[in-house]
């Protein structure tokens, strides 16, 4: 299948992307705001490794930002055995 | 007008409204899997009648706007923590399997991955395996997704009677749909806000990975989602130029491939002798 050529793309999803950062900015500020501190939340600095994903040139951005929030998965678990 | 299956709804948690809309964008069939209630139920009577509902008053509500309905049973992956309700009604699964609109066991998989989600899950699919049943799988939302879907699938692939092309992994996502198709599982992606996929992204998945064992599902259900998913989906596709038959085979084509695998599928001709068999296998 051929995706949209990328100007295209970038043409048609500019203004979504836009308001996308910007609600993301906005929550980020949101929990700035807030009293005490949150930086040391695991949660924040996922959303910190996230933003370091986006940054970078290589593709495949979507699933290493799944990645950034699963947990691990250990190829050696039990499964359980049948009655 | 682009004629659509959503192959994942609750349709037990939408109003009568809905698929009046449904029909008017185009649904021509649903299924429903059997799901969570909204609340942990106290006994495999209440998973009776919520069985019933599924067999009965659905397929007569969708009737009414020209859409087929049909379902799945099971308990699913959060309930089964209750090792012991949850065996109380695998026991009663059986009872409903001859129903016409009964395509299988389902949603089966895991929620937060625990020991006891596991052991029912395997015994979901021993039960499936003897009937000769479809499976639909869930696998766990958000942080638990990849996880559980690697666990879900090392189960399957342990269970030498599975066969991939009859087994549907749903809910996946752009860090799992590969493990899936790879495994020859069948591939449904859901549209439903915050938590899980969205049409552009689905749109995206599908231009990575192709058009085969893959579908799409609105998952509607209690909580805030939109039985309309599966047309937002066809109506972004078309809006990257992709042509018509390609947006069927995702929407259409591919749900009916894999529906009509199960042996109470309308135009089997050997619904009788298949029955008999499962009856066989249960004794």
């Amino acid at each position: 299948m051929t995706p949209l050529p990328a100007a295209e793309a970038l043409d048609r999803y500019f203004l979504e992307a836009r308001s996308k950062l910007l609600d993301l900015a906005a929550i980020l500020d949101r929990i700035g705001r807030g009293s005490g501190a949150a930086d040391t939340d695991s949660r924040v600095q996922r959303i910190r490794q996230a933003l370091e994903v986006l940054q970078d040139g290589s593709g495949g951005r979507a699933e290493r930002v799944q990645q950034v929030f699963s947990l691990e998965y250990d190829a050696g678990w039990q499964r359980p055995q049948p009655r | 007008m682009s004629y659509y299956i959503d192959p994942h709804i609750h349709m037990i948690s939408r109003v009568t409204d809905d698929y009046q809309r449904m029909a008017q964008c185009g649904c021509v069939a649903v299924s429903e899997p059997a799901f969570w209630a909204g609340f942990d139920r106290g006994s495999a009577e209440g998973f009776r009648d919520y069985f019933r509902h599924l067999v009965e008053v659905e397929p007569k509500r969708a009737a009414q706007f020209g859409i087929r309905h049909y379902c799945w049973l099971c308990i699913n992956a959060k309930e089964a923590e209750n090792v012991r309700l949850s065996r109380e009604v695998i026991a009663l699964i059986p009872e409903y399997l001859d129903r016409p609109n009964v395509l299988g066991i389902g949603e089966i998989g895991l929620n937060k991955n625990t020991r006891n989600e596991a052991t029912i899950f395997q015994e979901h699919v021993d039960l499936a395996m003897k009937t000769d049943e479809l499976v639909l799988i869930h696998t766990p939302h958000l942080e638990d997704k990849y996880k559980g879907t690697r666990m879900i699938l090392d189960m399957l692939k342990n269970d030498r009677r599975v066969r991939p092309e009859r087994v549907c992994v749903d809910h996946v996502e752009e860090h799992t749909v590969r493990h899936a198709l790879d495994g020859g599982y069948w591939c449904g992606m859901t549209l439903y806000p915050t938590t899980k996929c969205t049409p552009e992204r689905a749109a995206d998945i599908i231009e990575m990975v192709g058009t085969d064992r893959i579908m799409v599902n609105s998952a509607g259900d209690w909580g805030k989602s939109n039985p309309l998913a599966v047309p937002e989906f066809i109506q972004e596709m078309k809006r990257r130029g992709h042509p018509d038959d390609v947006i069927r085979k995702v929407v259409h084509d591919n749900p009916l491939a894999f529906f009509r695998q199960s042996k109470r599928w309308p135009d089997d001709g050997k619904q009788e002798n298949k029955s008999a068999r499962k009856k066989a296998a249960l004794a």
